[in-house]
């Protein structure tokens, strides 16, 4: 093929990639998006097979038949799973580009040491760290967000930690300088490929160090980053191969991952540098001798009376109900509240869960009509019509404390006004009070009333009594 | 350099279109949204060709070859569960979306 028309096969895949996304903005023309985006994959990969310097196509097959089966196999995780796949395939992302971004630096030296021009230096050095420092980080997220035993759930924090981190960052980028001011120079000495590696070693570290600190409900946030981080090291790739096609796709990677993370930033109230480097979530101190609160618990048949006579039930769901694989007791509740005339509606929070748009995908999956999931903003103003507001394993995302404690660490963040419903229903693993994190004002509230158990069991129990069956 | 240029406005422009088309997602898609993106930016996998496809070194072939496994595992497995989590949004009247 000669070389114009592969370039116009990346112009078309490009456009179609573009249409891809552009459908992506309603449910109805989703699915398209996704046949353009594998069009465009397709198109995209045999216009590169058919370049005229490949030469082994082989060698080319095999490792892609390799990748097919677990491929296939990550595609296939239970959604509640979907926040580890997403980050592992971050780290995949991240590591092609390293990986690619090495092996021409190693090639060019060798052979053609006049390629390396400070330019073509940058996008390499550029390629390698956002690469190299994505696949550890993104590991190590994935790790956290399986529950791997040997990654700590916790923020794991010591002091000093940021200027490490920031030094390590910090030592990457100034070798870096120093490499694509030698640009074809990095051929004539040893020591330029051994910077190299030393600029890749200080990338993978900083990449684990940076997400270790970071607990599990900043990873809406971190996810996201990491999206961006994969979508330019890819763009990076592209500019060093030269290829526009590469720069296309990563840039709109890039751009989604930001926006994505400016919308969690904004939905926590808090910013980039706060997310990275604030280790929210830790153990927060107990405040000093505080009196002992009491919750009011109420039993299933009592919440199951006050539901029925409800007009209208808001659903808070929180990643408490994705652990306790709660959605599908969550959709029988649904149906039977429905029968009865009752509106039900589900209240999304940008945040709730561990990554964008989770609680979404859940609720989807127990084939919950989609029109009846509501965001925050577009929810609120029916909270103080609203009769029965059920909490399932949601906790900051509904605490007034965001609104009226200066102190709190949650302060200022925007939360759906729980506490504005008539009654609000709390379901709770555990009635222990020294709860690791926040204390939630909302569960003290004259109005609410505690439903201790797990998310699944309460909720299967609540919709046995409203079946009418009772509980046994 | 005039390469570098042209190369550069393609960034900037796609950037700046990433921005406008991505703001239009529903918050409601926002998870498949972020494994579509993933897919896509597996083009990764048409730079890893080349450096496979090229066979220039024993060292380029090895790397290349482990570049073209990731990405293609992003392939295969990002546009799979995209559509199996768009099959599953639908509307009141139960049909698909």
């Amino acid at each position: 093929m000669t070389r114009y028309s592969i370039e116009l096969a990346y112009l078309v895949a490009t456009a179609l990639f573009i249409l891809s996304l552009h459908w992506m903005s309603d449910p109805k023309s989703a699915r398209r998006g996704v046949f353009a985006g594998v069009a465009a994959m397709l198109l995209g990969v045999a216009a590169t097979w058919a370049k005229p310097q490949i030469l082994h196509h082989w060698w080319i097959t095999i490792p892609i038949l390799l990748a097919i089966l677990p491929g296939i196999w990550l595609s296939l995780v239970p959604l509640t799973a979907v926040p580890q796949r997403t980050a592992l395939s971050h780290a995949f992302g991240g590591l092609a580009a390293g990986l690619v971004g090495t092996a021409k630096y190693f090639y060019w030296i060798g052979h053609e040491p006049e390629m390396l021009t400070p330019f073509r230096m940058t996008a390499i050095i550029a390629e390698i760290i956002l690469g190299y420092l994505t696949f550890t980080g993104s590991l190590v997220a994935a790790g956290k967000l399986q529950e791997v035993k040997w990654i700590p759930q916790r923020p794991w924090t010591y002091k000093g930690q940021v200027f490490v981190n920031l030094g390590a960052f910090g030592l990457a980028v100034l070798l870096g300088v120093v490499l694509l001011m030698a640009g074809p120079r990095n051929a004539e000495s040893v020591l330029y490929p051994i910077l190299f590696c030393v600029v890749i070693v200080l990338a993978l570290n900083f990449g684990w160090m940076l997400v270790m600190p970071i607990g599990g409900a900043d990873m809406p946030t971190v996810i996201s980053i990491l999206n961006s981080y994969a979508g330019l090291s890819a763009v990076a790739m592209g500019f060093v191969l030269d290829n526009k096609l590469l720069i296309t796709a990563g840039a709109l990677d890039g751009s989604s991952g930001l926006i994505l993370s400016i919308i969690m930033c904004r939905a926590m109230n808090r910013s980039f540098t706060n997310v990275l480097f604030g280790a929210f979530g830790q153990v927060q101190a107990a405040k000093a001798g505080g009196e002992q609160k009491l919750y009011k618990a109420e039993t299933i048949e009592g919440a199951a009376q006050i539901l029925e006579q409800a007009n209208l039930v808001v659903v808070v769901p929180g990643y408490g109900m994705a652990v306790a694989q709660a959605q599908h007791k969550v959709r029988e509740l649904y149906d039977l509240l429905k029968k009865r005339g009752i509106t039900v509606k589900f209240a999304i929070h940008p945040v709730a869960g561990r990554m964008p748009g989770h609680m979404n995908v859940l609720l989807a999956e127990a084939e919950i009509p989609y029109d009846d999931l509501v965001e925050m903003d577009a929810i609120n103003g029916d909270m103080p019509q609203c009769d029965v507001c059920l909490v399932v394993g949601a906790n900051d995302v509904v605490n007034p404390a965001a609104r009226t404690d200066k102190t709190s660490p949650i302060y200022g963040m925007p939360i759906i006004d729980a506490d504005k419903a008539r009654a609000v229903f709390a379901i709770k693993r555990s009635k222990n009070p020294g709860f690791a994190g926040i204390d939630n004002e909302l569960y003290f509230l004259d109005k609410t009333f505690m439903l201790f158990g797990d998310a699944k069991a309460v909720i299967g129990d609540l919709a046995k009594q409203l079946g009418g069956g009772g509980l046994h | 350099m005039d390469a570098l240029i042209s190369s550069l406005y393609v960034f900037v422009l796609a950037t700046f279109l990433g921005f406008e088309v991505i703001r239009r997602v529903s918050p409601l898609l926002h998870t498949p949204l972020m494994s579509l993106t993933n897919a896509i930016s597996a083009i990764s996998l048409v730079g890893s060709i080349v450096i496979l496809g090229e066979q220039k070194s024993t060292l380029t072939m090895v790397l290349g070859a482990l570049a073209v496994t990731a990405s293609t595992i992003n392939v295969v497995s990002g546009f799979l569960i995209t559509d199996r989590m768009l099959k599953m949004f639908k509307t009141k009247q139960g049909g698909p979306a």
